[in-house]
């Protein structure tokens, strides 16, 4: 992965000098709360419900062993002892104190690690597919471009007094595993008849409280000039987008009222002045940080099919957790893993200081000392030699690693919910625990095949209820915590929104709900169709009819 | 008197910043005065033929290309911040520097705060009118937060990574 030089080193001790002054100035009253607010976000520092929250950076998810040990020691020196994986890709921390924040992000920049632009007003870390330079149906790998984002994207001048949150992803693959559809911007590598490669690109998506599905308005803008058209659609967004009324300020509100048409006018207009400027860029920067995304020391090995279908016909608890949690690799011989941070009893995504330290370990055992963070709140291990899945396994039983829920029903996308977060409506971590505990029969789970279910505990959508095949959202009745249910959306290729079912419920009602809804699905699904195929074709009535039925 | 950073120094103000409302017939002929747009757009022959310096303001809501032909008439083009929130003329302060060729001063006004002015300066700014209940010696530090920047800018015509690629 990307290893900084001085420049990069230099801008991020600087930023812990600078937040360090303006964190005394706050406390000296030189700051007020109201003018700390937008610096402390841009260097994602919440006040929360109970504590501030710190979100640090983990640009498109990659992450080192060395990084991990740091973060495990941040943990238990300045924190409860374990960490919280986000939907961005993004690590934060539940319980540091304001004054502390300095010190943490002056350890961090000693491991080439940051919390800038986490949150606020401004360009957010990109985020990208967690099996970028491992998976088979990848057409680039996006991390030299993800890399080459970040570095233009960060303090940026002109870009960091937007009118709200700016986010972007880039996908490399066939299958969209980036959820690009839904960002501000999405980028999808494509490559032209003569074989030179280029982005499509996406602008206007998002979800919220105005989930939108964005439109793509370039078909193919060449590598070289990736960075100028950016900068042109963000002059656009920064001149035009709404400010008198934040709900209305993302930019799918501006290329919704202009027309996704008539948005791409203005942002070529734009672009033709700044097209082959100083921005357009070259192959020696692109090779530059290319060198750090090249393949790890493979060994030449082939694959070993025959041992582990041996060992799965043995072991039926590998075989189980091969079958959903071990993904395809390109390289003969390897695999990639995810370890599910989604044991029942666990908040979604969260990870203990112990087991960061075992990560680091295995990370350097098993797979070239990295990992991955996804925004499906797991962790990646990308490159394991399939000889070594068995014992690997068997080390992931231990630490609680093990969960053999990828992409079922119990691998629950959540925030934190009313238990954390000052926005949030309802509480949404004890929701995911009861479903857990509802469908805790591994055969039948695996039975139901893939399910993204998906919580939000408010209409901010950190949970990305609204792409969920099941979505679950936390709303206010009457001061009383209440849930909406939404079906059949989706974040891949061609993404959907969910319809809402109807009427929310109380809490207490959930479990029960999911499991009408999961028994709608399996009177009328056919032979192995996955949920969302059943969905599209029986459309949501016989869900609404079974779920309002009158008790009887 | 009010005293504002200009070209990285605290001096004391000699302009006159007229308020939206001002009548043009109370404009004297000899004063250095800066004029709402609507003023530059409604009285602009008037008002080049005055013996004082001439420069204009523009709300956050108003275009820079309404100037655009008119640049060669102002020594200062100032720029609203109604709160330092929007950064709408931070992209307004690029395209007069760099699509328009202003070479005047280009002045921060209103809700003008020490830890927007280094990436304003970076935009173009070079004057910067603190908020008057702020001490703008303090906010000329922060003009230092950074010595290494990524993007090409007012302030630096070549982003980092064609500035890597030349040999040390």
């Amino acid at each position: 992965m990307y290893v900084y030089d001085q420049y990069d080193q230099q801008i991020v001790e600087e930023r812990v000098k600078q937040f360090r002054d303006q964190i005394r100035r706050y406390l000296a009253g030189e700051l007020t709360d109201a003018e700390l607010l937008p610096l402390r976000l841009q260097n994602g520092l919440y006040i929360q419900r109970y504590a501030p929250m710190l979100r640090l950076a983990v640009p498109y998810g990659n992450l080192r062993s060395e990084q991990l040990r740091k973060l495990a020691q941040i943990t238990r020196d300045y924190d409860k002892g374990y960490a919280h994986i986000s939907t961005r890709q993004n690590i934060q921390l539940n319980w540091p104190e304001l004054e502390d924040v300095p010190d943490i992000l002056a350890e961090l920049a000693t491991v080439q690690m940051h919390s800038i632009q986490t949150s606020g007003n401004c360009i957010r870390n990109t985020t990208t597919d967690q099996f970028a330079g491992v998976a088979k149906d990848e057409l680039i790998d996006p991390r030299p471009w993800c890399e080459i984002i970040r570095q233009w994207s960060t303090f940026h001048p002109e870009f960091v007094r937007l009118p709200r949150k700016f986010k972007i992803a880039v996908n490399g693959a066939v299958r969209d595993r980036a959820a690009i559809e839904v960002h501000d911007i999405g980028l999808e590598a494509v490559k032209n008849d003569a074989g030179e490669l280029g982005f499509r690109v996406l602008v206007g998506g998002g979800l919220g409280r105005t989930p939108i599905v964005g439109s793509f308005i370039n078909e193919f803008m060449p590598w070289q000039h990736l960075l100028s058209y950016l900068e042109a659609i963000l002059r656009i967004y920064n001149r035009y987008g709404r400010r008198d009324n934040k709900f209305k300020a993302r930019i799918k509100i501006l290329v919704k009222a202009l027309t996704p048409e008539v948005f791409a006018q203005k942002v070529d207009q734009e672009w033709q002045h700044l097209k082959d400027g100083p921005l357009t860029l070259t192959q020696q920067e692109v090779d530059r940080v290319s060198q750090y995304f090249t393949a790890p020391a493979y060994e030449t090995l082939a694959d070993e099919a025959a041992l582990l279908a041996s060992l799965s016909a043995e072991h039926p608890g590998f075989g189980r957790w091969r079958m959903r949690n071990v993904f395809e690799h390109k390289q003969p011989g390897y695999a990639a893993v995810t370890l599910s941070l989604k044991p029942t009893g666990t908040a979604p995504g969260d990870i203990t200081d112990k087991q960061l330290d075992a990560l680091a370990d295995l990370a350097d055992r098993y797979s070239f000392g990295e990992v991955r963070t996804t925004h499906n709140q797991n962790i990646v291990l990308a490159d394991v030699r399939q000889a070594d899945l068995f014992e690997l396994w068997g080390e992931l039983r231990e630490l609680g690693f093990a969960t053999p829920n990828i992409g079922l029903l119990t691998d629950i996308i959540c925030c934190p919910g009313g238990d954390f977060c000052s926005l949030a409506n309802a509480k949404s971590i004890p929701i995911a625990e009861a479903i857990q505990r509802r469908f805790d029969d591994l055969d039948y789970l695996f039975d139901l095949g893939e399910i993204d279910l998906n919580i939000s505990g408010c209409m901010n959508a950190c949970g990305h209820h609204h792409v969920g095949h099941i979505g679950i959202l936390g709303v206010d009745k009457k001061g009383e915590e209440f849930y909406q249910v939404s079906l059949g959306g989706s974040s891949g290729r061609d993404a959907t929104l969910g319809q809402i079912l109807g009427p929310s419920f109380a809490q207490d009602a959930m479990p029960d709900v999911i499991g009408k809804i999961i028994d709608v699905f399996v009177e009328h699904r056919e032979e192995d169709e996955p949920f969302l195929d059943t969905f599209r074709r029986v459309g949501i009535a016989p869900f609404k009819e079974r779920v309002y039925a009158a008790n009887h | 008197m009010q005293r504002i950073i200009k070209n990285g120094v605290v001096v004391d103000e000699s302009w006159h910043l007229l308020p939206q409302d001002t009548p043009f017939e109370s404009v004297s002929n000899s004063d250095d005065v800066i004029v709402p747009l609507s003023m530059w757009l409604e009285h602009g022959r008037a008002l080049t033929v005055r013996d004082g310096g001439l420069g204009v303001w523009l709300e956050s809501d108003e275009q820079i290309e309404d100037i655009a032909d008119d640049l060669q008439h102002f020594q200062v083009i100032a720029l609203n911040f109604p709160v330092f929130t929007d950064g709408r003329h931070f992209s307004s302060a690029r395209l007069l520097r760099e699509r328009y060729g202003y070479k005047g001063e280009i002045r921060a006004i209103g809700d003008v705060l020490r830890d927007q002015v280094f990436l304003m300066h970076r935009c173009g700014f070079d004057a910067f009118a603190i908020r008057p209940d702020r001490d703008p010696e303090d906010a000329l530090q922060s003009l230092r937060d950074f010595s290494v920047t990524y993007q090409a800018a007012v302030d630096q015509p070549l982003p980092l990574f064609r500035r890597r690629a030349q040999p040390a």
